[in-house]
């Protein structure tokens, strides 16, 4: 296991490899149903969770028709609330920027709280690379940092691992990087978090500097939101002197208002829970609370790709809950490791080939991580049409493929238009169908096909075909009477 | 061409032609109905394991107290009620002054502080830092916060409890919004609770004065 996504397989080759592990695949159905029913049971309390829903997606639909509007008139407001604003075109641009606002304090470490933006940007290699130590001090990112190990859900890193595989890692690895956890430690979730506790806590007390995410930047008042449940995103907003937020263009709400649609959507569509335990807004500067140095870095790295797209711009609406891995049967047998980014499941399959392009083999074949049962478009808080995100990608990449030699799905796709398109050659083609069942004589399904057939018959159990068709048989009866 | 200027042709470009789409027609604030706003408070806080009393506006004193029976040293914040602390016994109380650090806030075995708006159905209680409630910081360190919300602060659900806030947010003040006691599902989706944040959440909802 290696901390990086770079050279990823594609999500069908990385996805045979993960269904082997039946430890993993046991963690992830466990957890995932716990969430899925815990999020089922607080959505019914609301009178009108369909209103709620219209109102996030036309909110951000708003936001990213207008979005150079916003963007310009959150910049004012952070300008004029002490903030120092920065703008990054790419992943790149915003690691420099960061890492020399990181040197230009003196310190040689950061606290960080949870963030997708920065782990999307490999900002703690970056920051690694120049010589300055990033401790991740959410409960599940300290646990996939310390493993040595990659993220596999968005809100709960971790997710793959159960409570004896964290407490080996926190034996094995904490004493070599702070406070080791105590000799006894035996795999209780309250003792494991005790010992993450005494850990953190050193770093947090000195912390110099803190770099976060947000998961809102409100444009009118220069506010930005972070909503979180341990209180380590509160040690790192308020205890270091200077803090360094890195946010996606897409977070922008126009309003304060608008946080009470997103405040009741937000906790229960990922935690399950009526409100999450803690939630940290500031606006700048506060003299005399908290950092007195306050950086803002916006970060495009393909977002403006996806809004150019007009059907596949609704993915920048996501509020990155999760709710549509918790329901997703692909997801909760493979997990997150084989979609090849720090965006996994559904939302995943349709935002890593937007953000990233098409161009390589994994964000190719993502659109196809899915059987379009439709459940994640259900759940989606924001009213993102995954389903039909992913259909629309899949023509994307096959578009991108037109011309030059003919793949064998293509041949035999062309095939099977000519076939379906006359209802005499259909009635042949099940004649040799039938002819072909009673080959396979006893068995319910077709095994392993020869030759480049084995690829399609080795991703499926296709029921072998009747030894009589439907046709035949009416006839049949027909002709009986 | 700044990566700013860059950014802001891409998204011109980007929506060139494309539908703008007007702000939603949302009833904003709207007021959720509920027959006993404080007795759902005090359910949906309880349901996340935080500790609730209801006091008479005369108890608060007393309640403080009791709540801080096993604590020697607490820190308030400046503008908090002298006569909520008159029943302290064997208690030393520090006055935030503004210059105490991180790791002398960390020695404090306690903090109390006052509330701006309480949600009634998510079980919530804001802070939005005023003289009664202290910086940040304060509410955060001590292992113990102790929580004095008035009932008149009390709102049914989210959407009401935006306009209330809205002062702080114009006036540059952060905002805490705290439900039950820091905790975390980590770790095999379990709730434990009590990492970073305050261990223990004692919140004492006050009558109104009959």
């Amino acid at each position: 296991m290696s901390g990086t996504f770079i050279g990823m397989p594609k999500f069908q080759t990385a996805a045979k490899e993960a269904l082997g592990n039946s430890q993993q695949r046991r963690n992830l159905q466990h957890a995932t149903h716990t969430i899925r029913e815990k999020r089922a049971r607080v959505v019914e309390e609301l009178d009108d969770w369909e209103g709620l829903r219209q109102a996030g997606a036309d909110i951000k639909d708003n936001v990213l028709s207008h979005l150079d509007t916003y963007l310009v008139q959150l910049e004012e407001s952070l300008t004029r609330a002490g903030a120092t604003v920065h703008w990054a075109g790419d992943a790149a641009e915003a690691n420099e920027i960061v890492t020399s606002l990181v040197r230009a304090t003196g310190a040689d470490e950061v606290v960080k709280v949870k963030s997708m933006a920065t782990q999307e940007i490999g900002l703690n290699e970056a920051l690694e690379e120049a010589g300055i130590a990033a401790w991740e001090t959410d409960l599940a990112e300290l646990i996939v940092q310390l493993g040595h190990d990659r993220p596999s859900h968005i809100l709960v890193p971790a997710i793959h691992r159960n409570r004896a595989e964290i407490r080996e890692i926190f034996l094995r690895e904490m004493g070599h990087v702070g406070t080791p956890p105590p000799a006894g430690l035996t795999s209780e979730p309250r003792e494991l978090a005790e010992a993450a506790r005494v850990h953190l806590r050193e770093k947090f007390l000195r912390a110099k500097v803190a770099i976060s995410g947000a998961n809102f930047a409100i444009a009118e008042t220069g506010t930005l939101v972070v909503v979180e449940s341990e209180g380590n995103g509160r040690m790192c907003l308020t205890l270091p002197e200077t803090l360094i937020s890195v946010v996606g263009i897409e977070k922008v709400l126009p309003r304060l208002e608008d946080l009470e649609v997103f405040m009741q959507l937000l906790p229960r569509s990922s935690t399950g829970e009526r409100m999450n335990p803690y939630t940290s807004t500031w606006t700048g500067i506060t003299p005399g609370d908290g950092p007195q140095q306050v950086h803002v870095v916006l970060l495009d790295n393909g977002r403006t790709d996806a809004l150019a797209d007009t059907v596949g711009r609704q993915a920048l609406r996501c509020i990155r809950c999760s709710a549509c891995l918790n329901v997703c049967p692909v997801y909760e047998r493979v997990g997150g490791h084989a979609y090849g980014s720090v965006y996994p499941g559904p939302i995943g399959a349709i935002l890593n080939p937007q953000l990233r392009g098409t161009t390589s083999e994994v964000d190719q074949s993502l659109p196809y991580a899915s059987s379009l049962c439709g459940a994640c478009g259900d759940v989606c808080p924001v009213k993102i049409e995954i389903p039909d995100l992913l259909v629309h990608l899949r023509t994307r990449v096959v578009d991108e493929h037109r011309g030059g030699m003919p793949s064998g799905e293509e041949i035999a796709m062309k095939g099977a238009a000519w076939m379906f398109s006359d209802h005499r050659r259909w009635e042949k083609a099940q004649k040799g169908a039938e002819l072909g069942g009673r080959m396979f004589r006893k068995k319910d399904t077709i095994g392993r096909l020869p030759g480049p057939l084995s690829a399609w018959s080795d991703a499926r159990d296709a029921p072998v075909p009747p030894a009589e068709s439907f046709r035949t048989w009416w006839k049949r009866e027909k002709e009986g009477q | 061409m700044s990566a700013r200027d860059d950014m802001l042709a891409r998204i011109a470009a980007a929506l060139e032609g494309a539908e703008r789409t007007p702000p939603p027609d949302h009833p904003y604030g709207a007021v959720t109905p509920l027959a006993d706003v404080a007795a759902t408070f005090v359910e949906c806080v309880e349901d996340y394991r935080a500790v609730v009393e209801r006091v008479a506006p005369e108890g608060i004193a007393a309640a403080v107290a009791q709540a801080l029976s096993r604590a020697t040293r607490i820190v308030v914040p400046p503008g908090l009620p002298t006569e909520w602390l008159v029943a302290l016994d064997r208690v030393e109380v520090v006055a935030d002054d503004g210059h105490l650090s991180a790791d002398e806030l960390d020695r404090f075995d306690a903090v109390v502080t006052a509330a701006r708006v309480g949600i009634a159905v998510t079980g919530t209680i804001v802070l939005d830092h005023g003289p009664d409630q202290g910086r940040r910081a304060l509410s955060l360190v001590p292992d113990l916060h102790i929580c004095v919300v008035h009932e008149s602060q009390l709102v049914g659900d989210v959407p009401e409890s935006i306009a209330p806030l809205r002062d702080a947010v114009d006036a540059g003040r952060p905002l805490t919004w705290i439900s039950g006691p820091s905790a975390t599902s980590d770790i095999e989706l379990e709730r434990v609770e009590g990492v970073h944040g305050p261990r223990t959440l004692h919140v004492l909802l006050v009558a109104p004065t009959s």
